[in-house]
């Protein structure tokens, strides 16, 4: 029997380089926030007109539900590292089916919105004044490009299912399922800022 | 190698942390119904800075991992604080 060659592998080399993408991802949020604040000191009554028409129901629901998917993907690095495949398999599945319903439930929210004819280019919303397109607009880009993440996040993490079921990341090596809990936990705490300022603040 | 062991979070703590949150989620949603003016707003960011906290310390590690990941996170978070008083002095005094 030969066995097969050690392969090199640095963990905390992994992780860092996934924590130097976070930051980028952090900037990106950031510039987004920075132009949301200015525009919304610019056009103060617009805005807060605006923002009561977003469902706070929905916008709260879809919290908990992130809230509750980064603590299964957190408790699936647990069972792995405590060597219980199946539970580790189970809470990704969790995982991925609430990012789903998340998906599902911003999908019901824009409908309401373009059925009143409320998305960025429309002219029954320019009629409203530049204050309502600016806030839609930017609440579609930064929404919009939140769920982007989220469908990143999702098909990452199905890779990472199927890599624990074919025992590719086991117990010794996971150092990819941190990675993408990483990025999973890195949406939650960008949506943890998006719900306070698009939905409550008003 | 560098591959150290790593600490085990129970799911115990993760499911507090989880509690937690969704207590501070629904507690911001509760005072943000109340008009409170501009407090309203700083209170809404201060929860969220709160949990975004707990996310960062216990969801992403950084309360068990080398100090260096706390310090880059601190640092990045300085620079968009700076970033965001200096923009907001060029248009308040402008």
């Amino acid at each position: 029997m030969n066995t097969p060659p050690e392969i090199h592998r640095d963990d905390l080399a992994s992780k860092t380089g996934m924590w130097f993408f976070l930051f980028t991802e952090m900037l990106l949020f950031g510039g987004l926030f920075i132009v949301y604040s200015i525009y919304r000191f610019r056009n103060g009554e617009a805005f807060h007109q605006a923002a009561q028409e977003l469902n706070v129901a929905i916008g709260t629901i879809n919290t908990i539900i992130l809230l509750i998917s980064s603590t299964t993907i957190a408790m699936s690095i647990t069972a792995i590292q405590k060597k219980d495949k199946r539970l580790a398999l189970l809470l990704l599945c969790v995982t991925i089916f609430l990012g789903l319903a998340f998906l599902v439930n911003k999908y019901f929210e824009w409908g309401e919105h373009i059925k009143e004819h409320i998305y960025p280019g429309s002219a029954i919303l320019a009629l409203r004044g530049q204050g309502d397109v600016l806030f839609y607009g930017l609440y579609f880009f930064m929404t919009g490009l939140h769920a982007l993440h989220i469908i990143i996040g999702l098909v990452f993490i199905a890779v990472i299912t199927v890599k624990i079921y074919r025992d590719k990341i086991n117990p010794e090596n996971y150092i990819l399922l941190e990675n993408s809990g990483l990025y999973w936990h890195l949406v939650d705490l960008i949506w943890i800022f998006l719900f306070p300022l698009f939905y409550l603040i008003t | 190698m560098e591959n150290e062991k790593n600490h085990i979070i129970p799911y115990r703590t993760l499911l507090y942390i989880l509690v937690l949150l969704i207590t501070l989620t629904l507690t911001s949603v509760a005072i943000t119904q109340i008009y409170l003016g501009t407090l309203t707003v700083m209170l809404a960011l201060l929860i969220a800075a709160i949990k975004s906290s707990f996310v960062l310390r216990y969801f992403m590690h950084l309360k068990f991992e080398n100090k260096m990941f706390s310090f880059a996170v601190i640092a990045v978070a300085l620079l968009l604080a700076v970033v965001i008083i200096i923009t907001f002095l060029d248009y308040l005094y402008r």
